[in-house]
């Protein structure tokens, strides 16, 4: 496929090798040929003069060429995958990089350090190194490498090279420039499409999560009067003789349902909630490539307007504009694949998700 | 039983009527009529019906003759009435006493309550009882004519009576506190039996959310789509499913309240006893102290101290005369007042033998109602949780053909 090879050959970070090649896009998941396996755990906090922060350890294991090793193990925090996302990004500007958790949690009010917090937050890193080892795409970013392998004083001098605060501001002037230049004219159809279903997919899923928070506050209500509840009965069981034991069966039976209850609540909490949140992050970041889409194609178009007024340097323009026309079919190509790619997850995971919560439910109930 | 009322005539109240009319004070209200309807049950005649007999009563007129029964049988625990307001509400539920639901609550307790007098053994002999089942008009009258308002003994002399009794039935006394504990527990459980219904409706009707976002989700997928739909549909269900949960659920929380309104009426059975015991004890107190006056004017001799002995010593004795006189009618008293004891002894022996006997009944009687509440409890909750089971197995076979 000619245009895909293409892809490759317009990536500044992308490594031309054989091998890399005939990995690049594979649509479907197959499992059985996964050769890099990425987990998240074990957060520890670290406490210096200047501030406290949490590291965790991030382990791969691999049997891919590339790497010099077969194990690595590394320490990493927050900030080296905020570090991460955005080189991905820059890189791969119409690709869709996976959501990192967010910073701070607004309300709620939640301690920065508190348990719950971190091991939701080290669960979303979990999910977002394995997403990306999972894309087809990015997982042979030699970003991603060094992150996964890197040293601490490795990563940190890495981190220091690379295009600079200049190049990145020069990225900020042109998206702005691009966007007070009010849209764009030629957006094709499958684009706009897109656009449309992302507005509308963002309203849902922001109202689903909603809703399932709802749900969730409304058990915990739910559990703490049931536990009241239950203890009465064996309370009044003590003043009676005859039906003391129905009274007795009857407290066991709310303690049992108030298990089963926490139970539901764990297998929201586990799987249902996170997934729902990181889709909510997942339409912000749609929404955002989508823009980065339209810039590119911003880009060209204003080339072709300024070549149509300008005859005289023809030649020069024209080789620029074919470069863009080119960065533009890439983007788009990228993105559609990426697009579809995305959606076939996101429907695997919504279907395993709810699928799940159906069970939850039905094992709530057969309890 | 054998010739209870409830063998020989189906009562029912099966209506109920808003009306207005005039009160007491000539002032304009709304109220709500009962219709009791009562018919006599024939021995196994075919095709013969006995007439309906019909008549309407308001709630007042219910608590009336529920007084009257109390003051006439007081070693009877006497049923209570339903509610006269709306108690342990939930959000749903209104407060209202002209809310349809409340005032169909209210008409099965009627409903309950006579059948519940008419087959108790002794009450369903009585004819006021009986004329308020079958005499529309004058029943009033006929009631207070009986004056049984004169025999109702004052709130505060019970409650002196309760405090200053040295020597009552220990049994009462055990009844009395069970029927505190019975009643504070049946109470505190209606109240957090209303709060967990009205989180578990949060629960259900949130879910109801679920189907509406799930159809306007589907509209914008393709593969998705159908799998979306229905199963925003079963969210739908899961959501309506528990209005009936909770209504049947109302019923439980109905039969428990009987049981909690039952607690003032043993207590009132007790208060009765100690009322009863009380009068024993100040009379066979006061026979004691008047035969001692007797003792000490026929002997001379001051045993206790008494102003009367002082007043003597200081103005001199009585004459023999009017000891003589003193002396007679003070054996006179006694002797009414060993009468009257031996009367009140036998009254009190009679009263607890037959309280106590209907204290038994009663007990059989709640520890077979309260099981079978329990039960009937367990089995709505199974019959909540197999639904459960059924909404969410099918919205599970949707969301995977996602």
């Amino acid at each position: 496929d000619t245009s895909l090879a293409e892809v490759n050959s317009f990536s500044p970070s992308m490594p031309i090798s054989p091998s890399s090649m005939t990995n690049q896009y594979k649509f479907e998941d197959e499992p059985e040929l996964r050769d890099l396996f990425i987990t998240v755990d074990d957060p520890e906090s670290h406490i210096t003069a200047i501030e406290t922060f949490i590291t965790y350890r991030v382990v791969t294991k691999t049997s891919r060429g590339e790497f010099d090793s077969s194990e690595y193990e590394v320490r990493r925090r927050y900030q080296d995958f905020l570090w991460l996302k955005s080189k991905l990004e820059e890189a791969h500007p119409t690709l869709i990089i996976p959501p990192l958790p967010e910073k701070f949690v607004m309300k709620g009010m939640v301690e920065r350090f508190s348990d719950d917090f971190i091991e939701t937050r080290r669960k979303a890193l979990h999910k977002f190194l394995n997403r990306i080892a999972d894309h087809p795409t990015l997982t042979f970013n030699e970003d991603f490498k060094i992150f996964l392998t890197a040293q601490a004083w490795e990563l940190s001098s890495h981190k220091k090279q690379g295009p600079g605060l200049l190049s990145r501001m020069g990225q900020t002037v042109r998206a702005v420039a691009s966007s007070v230049r009010g849209g764009v004219k030629n957006r094709p159809e499958v684009f706009i499409e897109i656009n449309d279903y992302v507005e509308t997919f963002s309203q849902k899923i922001n109202v689903l999560d909603k809703i399932a928070h709802r749900i969730y506050k409304e058990e915990r209500e739910y559990l703490n009067e049931m536990k009241e509840y239950g203890p009465i009965h064996t309370l009044w069981s003590a003043s009676e003789e005859d039906i003391a034991d129905s009274l007795k069966g009857v407290a066991s039976c709310i303690d049992k349902c108030c298990k089963a209850t926490e139970k539901r609540m764990a297998g929201l909490s586990e799987n249902l909630l996170p997934i729902l949140h990181e889709y909510v992050l997942y339409s912000e970041i749609l929404m955002g490539v989508l823009k980065r889409r339209d810039q590119i194609q911003g880009e060209l178009d204003s080339k072709v307007d300024a070549l149509a007024n300008k005859k005289t340097e023809k030649d020069l323009f024209s080789e620029e504009i074919g470069k863009l026309e080119d960065k533009v079919e890439c983007a788009n190509n990228a993105l559609k694949a990426d697009w579809d790619r995305w959606k076939q997850n996101m429907q695997c995971d919504m279907r395993s998700t709810f699928t799940n919560m159906a069970e939850n439910n039905l094992r709530y109930y057969e309890e | 039983m054998e010739d209870c009322l409830a063998k020989k005539m189906e009562i029912t109240v099966s209506e109920a009527e808003k009306r207005t009319g005039r009160n007491a004070v000539n002032i304009q209200e709304t109220y709500t009529a009962y219709l009791i309807e009562t018919r006599a049950v024939e021995s196994q005649s075919e095709g013969q019906c006995a007439p309906v007999d019909s008549l309407w009563r308001r709630y007042s007129e219910f608590e009336l003759l529920r007084n009257y029964l109390s003051v006439t049988y007081p070693h009877i625990v006497v049923p209570p009435l339903p509610e006269k307001r709306a108690d342990f509400v939930w959000h749903k539920l209104s407060a209202d006493n002209m809310d349809p639901d409340f005032v169909e609550r209210r008409r099965i307790g009627l409903e309950n309550f006579l059948l519940r007098v008419a087959s108790h053994p002794v009450l369903c002999q009585d004819k006021i009882f009986y004329s308020f089942l079958t005499q529309e008009g004058g029943w009033k009258e006929m009631v207070n004519e009986t004056g049984f308002q004169l025999k109702a003994d004052s709130r505060l002399k019970a409650l002196n009576a309760t405090f200053r009794v040295k020597n009552p039935d220990k049994r009462f006394t055990e009844l009395k506190h069970y029927s505190d504990e019975l009643q504070s527990v049946i109470s505190h459980l209606l109240r957090v039996r209303a709060r967990v219904a009205d989180r578990l409706y949060g629960v259900y009707k949130v879910h109801g959310n679920y189907g509406r976002v799930f159809s306007e989700w589907s509209a914008i997928e393709k593969e998705m789509g159908d799998g979306l739909q229905s199963a925003g549909h079963h969210m739908d269900v899961y959501a309506a499913s528990i209005d009936d949960i909770l209504e049947e659920e109302e019923h439980y929380a109905d039969q428990l309240k009987e049981y909690l309104f039952y607690a003032e009426a043993l207590r009132a059975v007790c208060r009765k006893h100690e009322l009863m015991q009380y009068d024993l004890e100040m009379a066979a107190q006061d026979l004691t102290a008047k035969k001692q006056q007797c003792e000490e004017l026929a002997t001379g001799t001051v045993r206790t101290f008494s102003l009367k002995g002082m007043t003597s010593k200081l103005f001199g004795q009585e004459t023999p005369e009017q000891r003589e006189a003193k002396i007679k009618v003070l054996e006179e008293q006694i002797q009414e007042g060993e009468q009257q004891l031996k009367s009140k002894n036998l009254e009190g022996r009679d009263f607890v033998k037959s309280a106590w006997a209907d204290i038994e009944r009663f007990k059989e009687q709640k520890n077979h109602d309260l099981k079978e509440a329990l039960i009937s409890y367990a089995v709505m909750q199974i019959s909540m949780c197999k639904k459960g089971i059924q909404v969410w197995t099918n919205a599970k076979e949707c969301f995977s053909k996602m």
